[in-house]
């Protein structure tokens, strides 16, 4: 079963059996944005470096980036949520999600927060 | 809830979305209780008249309007909502600059009292009036920027036929101990959604209202900010107000820049701040507010241009996060206010 993990800025990253990565933004990054008018995604084969700015994403509220939460290549945006981007709000970790990377040599996945980690994180908020 | 001016305010309640269209739509409360509210004799009009360019010895009993203070040169110090309430004249003025204009009024205004004890609520949308009437059946008839003492819930509150979102509506002043009471008494009705500063943001920028701070300060001018409307004919002739001589100078050559409305094509909001450049890459302005409207479905902002790009479908182009976005200008508001006449 593909393993989900998360960052401090609020983002889950999937495994994929086939070795991608699946990015998005969690429940709680949805919840705290308010609602998502529009999205900015890398486009498709861009490189990115673990930290960087790749997506920018405005609520009613405000502008926010979206960081590379691991070094790689992105191999597939979804254009829906582009087109739609309420899919954000109404679907964080499921319809709603941001981007497929296939990761760089250094494979950082185990760093990142598990989910006990990420829920003892949200209690800290 | 955010910190603002000394105040926590209530940003949203059950979503910026469904609240904004519930005021386009039914009804919305806010709690603008931030707001400060001052009041003065009705005889202190003339005194009042030396401070602002509108028109309040014409402001008959049971009749409100907008009007702003001006510096020497004149920048626009607070813009206000002066209510006749017949005996006495009720301001409204911005949070941020309630010290500020205490302080401005105080040697021009010595009766002026202020009211630190009152709440402040706004009933916004079309069925706003169907809303308050059944508390209070006179409220119906009351035009727009209409003034009266109404009972709600058993409780005194001084009303306007006014708001900020474009919509018709009321506010409804009230001694702030009893405003929960008034509140809960308009929320029990079915066409009331609770609504935050954020909903009355995208709503007032919609209706391209000036939000103090961003659209207007002490550095534009009621022209400038094509808010010359605001000032009637006796006034413009007889000037008489802080800033006179630029008013009418600025009416008679025309400004330097104006305040005009932007929608950029595409989905990305252009945020306040934002360059404005014309169709030669040169810098032509700023924008001063800028969102997403939920109404239209599309980003809209605000900003000041220079004169010769001042018409509607000029076309300009933003540059937002070091892209350059294509936009034109547009007439404000961008959605049709529905006031009542």
């Amino acid at each position: 079963m593909a393993e989900t993990r998360y960052t401090s800025d609020h983002e889950w990253v999937r495994l994929e059996d086939d070795g991608t990565l699946t990015i998005g933004i969690t429940d709680h990054a949805q919840e705290a944005l308010g609602d998502i008018v529009f999205v900015e995604l890398p486009e498709v084969d861009r490189k990115v470096v673990e930290g960087e700015s790749f997506a920018t994403v405005e609520s009613t509220k405000a502008a926010s980036d979206v960081f590379a939460p691991l070094a790689g290549r992105v191999a597939e945006i979804n254009e829906a949520i582009v087109e739609d981007p309420g899919l954000i709000n109404r679907d964080p970790q499921g319809e709603g999600w941001f981007l497929r990377m296939e990761p760089g040599d250094e494979d950082n996945f185990e760093s990142l927060m598990d989910e006990e980690a990420y829920q003892a994180l949200l209690e800290t908020l | 809830m955010v910190p603002f001016a000394g105040w926590s305010l209530p940003v949203q309640y059950s979503g910026t979305l469904i609240e904004h269209q519930a005021a386009r739509t039914a009804a919305a409360l806010f709690d603008v209780s931030h707001m400060g509210q001052v009041s003065l004799p009705a005889a202190d009009a003339t005194a009042l008249e030396t401070l602002v360019p509108g028109d309040i010895l014409g402001l008959a009993p049971g009749r409100q309007r907008y009007t702003m203070f001006l510096n020497d040169q004149a920048g626009i110090l607070d813009d206000i909502m002066v209510a006749n309430h017949g005996e006495r004249l009720v301001l409204v003025i911005n949070a941020g600059r309630a010290a500020a204009d205490i302080a401005h009024m105080r040697p021009h205004l010595p009766n002026l009292v202020v009211h630190p004890d009152r709440a402040l609520l706004a009933l916004q949308g079309p069925k706003a009036v169907d809303v308050i009437s059944r508390h209070a059946p006179q409220a119906a008839a009351m035009p727009f920027l209409g003034v009266a003492t109404l009972t709600i819930a058993g409780t005194e509150c001084w009303v306007t036929r006014s708001g900020y979102t474009g919509e018709d509506g009321f506010e409804i002043s009230i001694l702030a101990h009893q405003a929960e009471h008034v509140a809960e008494a308009l929320l029990a009705e079915p066409e009331t959604t609770p609504a935050g500063l954020a909903a009355r943001d995208t709503l007032r920028l919609e209706a391209g209202l000036c939000l103090y701070g961003n659209d207007i300060d002490e550095t534009t001018t009621p022209i400038e900010a094509s808010l010359a409307w605001t000032i009637g004919k006796r006034r413009r002739r007889q000037g008489g107000f802080p800033g006179a001589g630029i008013v009418q100078n600025q009416l008679a050559q025309g400004p330097a820049r104006h305040r005009v409305g932007l929608r950029p094509e595409g989905r990305a909001p252009a945020r306040a701040g934002t360059e404005i450049l014309d169709k030669h890459g040169d810098l032509a302005g700023h924008i001063t507010s800028g969102t997403f409207g939920p109404t239209l479905g599309a980003p809209v902002a605000m900003g000041y241009v220079r004169a010769d790009l001042a018409t509607d479908s000029t076309q300009l182009a933003l540059l937002i996060r070091g892209q350059r976005h294509p936009a034109r200008v547009a007439a404000l508001p961008f959605v049709p206010h529905r006031f009542v006449r």
